[in-house]
C-alpha cells in the first residue's frame, strides 16, 4: 500500500522534474523579454533612464515604470503590475498617454516632482471615477523622479540605457522606508 | 497598526469568498442553516491558520533546495494529511468539540481557501501596504483574518438563505441561482468597503 | 460506438460541470471576466481532467482502494503543475491573467470528482472520452459566461468591440456581476432542460 504510493509519487517528481529542466530555461527568456520590452516601450526609442517604483493603489500595489530623458522630461511610462478596478483604475495604464487629451497626458512633460491631479490643485486630469488610482499613479510618477534625480546626483551624467539593463533593481526596499515616514 | 490593517483588509475589502470567489464550494454547500455556517466558519478558521503556517515554513524549504515547481503537489498533500491530523487528535482529545466540527473536516481538503491562502502567502503574491512582502507573523495574521472573512460572509449568507427559504420563488430560479444572486448582491455590499484600507 | 457517443456528449449537455452538476464554481467565477480569460481556463482544466482521467483509469488496478484518493490527489497535482510550467513557458500573458488559480485547478472537484466517479471504474479510452466531454462542458459554459459578461460590462466580445464601452455595465465585469451573470444563465439553463 505505502510501497504503491510512494511509488506514484517517485515517478510524478522525476516526470514533474523533467518537464521543470525542459520549460526552465524558456521560463527564464519570457521573464527577461518582459523586462525588456517595458524597458524599451517606456523609452520610446529615446535616450533615457527607465525607473520603477511601486506604491500602494485603490486596491493594492501598483508598480509602475517610468522613463525619464536626461533633462527629465517624461519619455513614457509603463504600469507592471495593479489591482486597481477594471474599467476604472485599470485605465492608468493609457489615460496619462493619451497625447490627444493634453490635460491628462504626462509623456512629454518635464517632470517636476510634484504632480498632482486637477482636484488636489494640480494640473493632470485625473482619471474618469477613479481619484484614488490616479493618485497613486502620480504619486509614484513623482517618487520615480525623485530616485531618478538621486541617481542623476551621483552619476554627473544620465545613466544609459545599456548600464541600467544590467544592474536590474527593485526599489522596493526603499520603498518602505518612504512610507513609514 | 499594520497588523490591524492586514486584518480589516483580509475581513471587508478582499473578503477571500466575496472578492477573491476563493471556496466558493462550501459558501454554496453548506450555508442552508446558521448552525452548520457556524460550524464550518470554525473548522475552516483552525485549520487555514494552521496550513497556512506550516506551508510557509515548507516553502522556505522548496526555495532552499530549489525544487519550488514541487510547490502545488506538496501543499495539497501537506494540507490533506493536516487535516487527517486534526480529525484523528480531535477525536482522541475533544470527543464534543469532534461532535461539532468533524463532519465539516473531511469537506475542508478541496476548500481552495486553504491552497488559494498558503500559495498566495508562500509565493508573496499577497502584498502588504507599502508593497512589503509577508513574514511569518503577518501571514498568519493575514491567514487568520481572511479565514473569520469566509466565516462572516457563510454567516451572513446562510441567515439570509434561512430567511429566503420561506419565500416562493420563480421555479426556474430555485436552488442554486437564487443563492447565486443572493451572494451577487452580497458581494455589492462588501464592494462599499474597497478603498477603506 | 453509441457508448462512446454516449460518453462524450454526457459531460457536454446532461452533466455540464457548470450547470449540472454545479462543480468547479471557483474558477467559473472568477476567471469569466471576459470570454478569452474563460476559455483558456476551461482549455486549461480540460487538459488536467483527460491526462489525469487516463493514467487514473491505467493505474485503477495498481493503486490499492484505500490510499485511493492520495494517490488521485497526486497524479492530478502532477499534471496541474504540467500545466503551470508549459503556460509560463510558452504563454506568460495568460498565465499572469489566471494566475492563482492555475494551481486552483488541483482542488476543483470536477478533476477529482470525474476521477473517483468515472476513470476508477472506467477502461482507457472511455476515460479519456469522458475526460475531453467533460473539459468541453466546462470550457464552454466558462466561454459563454465570459463573453455574456465582457458584453455587458466593456461592450466587447473576445476584445471585438460591439458597443461604446462608455455604456458598458462595469459591474458585470467587477465580483457581483459574475455571480448575478452566472445565477440568470443558470436559471435559462434550467428552464430550457425542463
Amino acid at each position: 500500500m505505502a510501497l504503491s504510493l510512494t511509488s506514484i509519487a517517485l515517478v510524478a517528481a522525476v516526470a514533474l522534474g523533467c518537464v521543470y529542466l525542459f520549460t526552465t530555461e524558456q521560463i527564464e527568456q519570457q521573464k527577461q523579454a518582459t523586462q525588456n520590452a517595458a524597458r524599451v516601450a517606456v523609452l520610446n526609442g529615446q535616450e533615457g533612464t527607465p525607473v520603477e517604483v511601486a506604491v500602494d493603489g485603490f486596491g493594492g500595489t501598483m508598480r509602475v515604470m517610468v522613463g525619464f530623458a536626461p533633462d527629465g522630461t517624461i519619455l513614457g511610462y509603463e504600469v507592471l503590475e495593479h489591482s486597481e478596478t477594471p474599467g476604472l483604475g485599470d485605465k492608468a495604464g493609457s489615460w496619462f498617454k493619451n497625447a490627444d487629451k493634453p490635460a491628462q497626458c504626462i509623456v512629454g512633460r518635464q517632470a517636476t516632482g510634484q504632480f498632482t491631479v486637477s482636484k488636489d490643485g494640480g494640473d493632470v486630469d485625473a482619471i474618469t471615477a477613479a481619484t484614488i488610482s490616479s493618485r497613486a499613479f502620480l504619486k509614484a510618477v513623482n517618487e520615480a523622479y525623485a530616485q531618478f534625480q538621486q541617481e542623476n546626483g551621483v552619476q554627473v551624467e544620465a545613466a544609459s540605457c545599456a548600464s541600467q539593463m544590467t544592474q536590474p533593481k527593485s526599489e522596493i526596499v526603499e520603498e518602505k522606508e518612504a512610507n513609514n515616514e | 497598526m499594520i497588523y490591524f490593517l492586514i486584518f480589516i483588509s483580509a475581513i471587508f475589502v478582499n473578503n477571500i469568498v466575496l472578492s477573491q470567489f476563493l471556496g466558493i464550494c462550501p459558501f454554496l454547500g453548506v450555508s442552508k442553516k446558521i448552525d452548520t455556517a457556524l460550524g464550518m466558519g470554525a473548522a475552516v478558521t483552525f485549520v487555514l491558520t494552521l496550513a497556512t503556517v506550516v506551508t510557509y515554513l515548507l516553502q522556505k524549504l522548496l526555495v532552499l533546495w530549489s525544487v519550488e515547481f514541487l510547490q502545488t503537489i506538496l501543499f495539497i498533500l501537506v494540507i490533506a494529511a493536516l487535516v487527517q491530523m486534526i480529525e484523528i487528535i480531535l477525536k482522541k482529545i475533544s470527543p464534543s468539540l469532534y461532535q461539532a466540527l468533524g463532519v465539516f473536516l473531511p469537506l475542508i481538503t478541496t476548500n481552495c481557501c486553504l491552497l488559494g491562502v498558503a500559495i498566495l502567502v508562500a509565493n508573496g503574491t499577497n502584498k502588504l501596504p507599502g508593497a512589503m512582502e509577508h513574514n511569518l507573523l503577518s501571514g498568519t495574521v493575514f491567514a487568520f483574518a481572511t479565514a473569520l472573512g469566509f466565516a462572516l460572509a457563510l454567516i451572513l449568507f446562510a441567515g439570509i438563505r434561512e430567511q429566503l427559504a420561506m419565500n416562493k420563488v420563480p421555479k426556474a430560479m430555485q436552488g442554486t441561482p437564487i443563492a447565486l444572486l443572493t451572494a451577487g448582491l452580497l458581494a455589492m455590499a462588501f464592494m462599499g468597503f474597497s478603498g477603506v484600507v | 460506438m453509441n457508448n462512446a457517443v454516449k460518453t462524450l456528449t454526457n459531460g457536454i449537455l446532461k452533466e455540464n460541470p457548470t450547470f449540472g452538476l454545479v462543480l468547479g464554481m471557483c474558477p467559473t467565477l472568477a476567471t469569466t471576466t471576459s470570454a478569452v480569460n474563460g476559455m483558456s481556463m476551461g482549455l486549461a482544466t480540460m487538459f488536467v481532467l483527460v491526462c489525469s482521467n487516463v493514467v487514473i483509469s491505467l493505474l485503477k488496478n495498481v493503486i490499492p482502494d484505500k490510499v485511493r484518493i492520495p494517490a488521485f490527489i497526486v497524479v492530478i497535482a502532477t499534471f496541474v503543475t504540467m500545466v503551470q510550467l508549459l503556460m509560463q513557458a510558452y504563454l506568460p500573458g495568460i498565465y499572469a491573467v489566471l494566475g492563482l488559480f492555475i494551481p486552483l485547478i488541483v482542488v476543483n472537484c470536477i478533476v477529482l470528482g470525474r476521477a473517483e466517479a468515472f476513470a476508477a471504474k472506467n477502461n482507457v479510452g472511455l476515460s479519456a472520452l469522458d475526460g475531453v466531454g467533460m473539459g468541453i462542458g466546462f470550457t464552454l459554459s466558462l466561454t459563454v459566461i465570459g463573453a455574456i459578461r465582457e458584453f455587458l460590462g466593456t461592450g466587447c466580445v473576445f476584445g471585438a468591440h460591439i458597443y461604446s464601452d462608455q455604456y458598458g455595465m462595469l459591474i458585470f465585469v467587477l465580483a457581483p456581476g459574475a455571480f448575478i451573470c452566472l445565477a440568470y444563465v443558470m436559471a435559462l439553463v434550467q428552464k430550457l432542460m425542463k
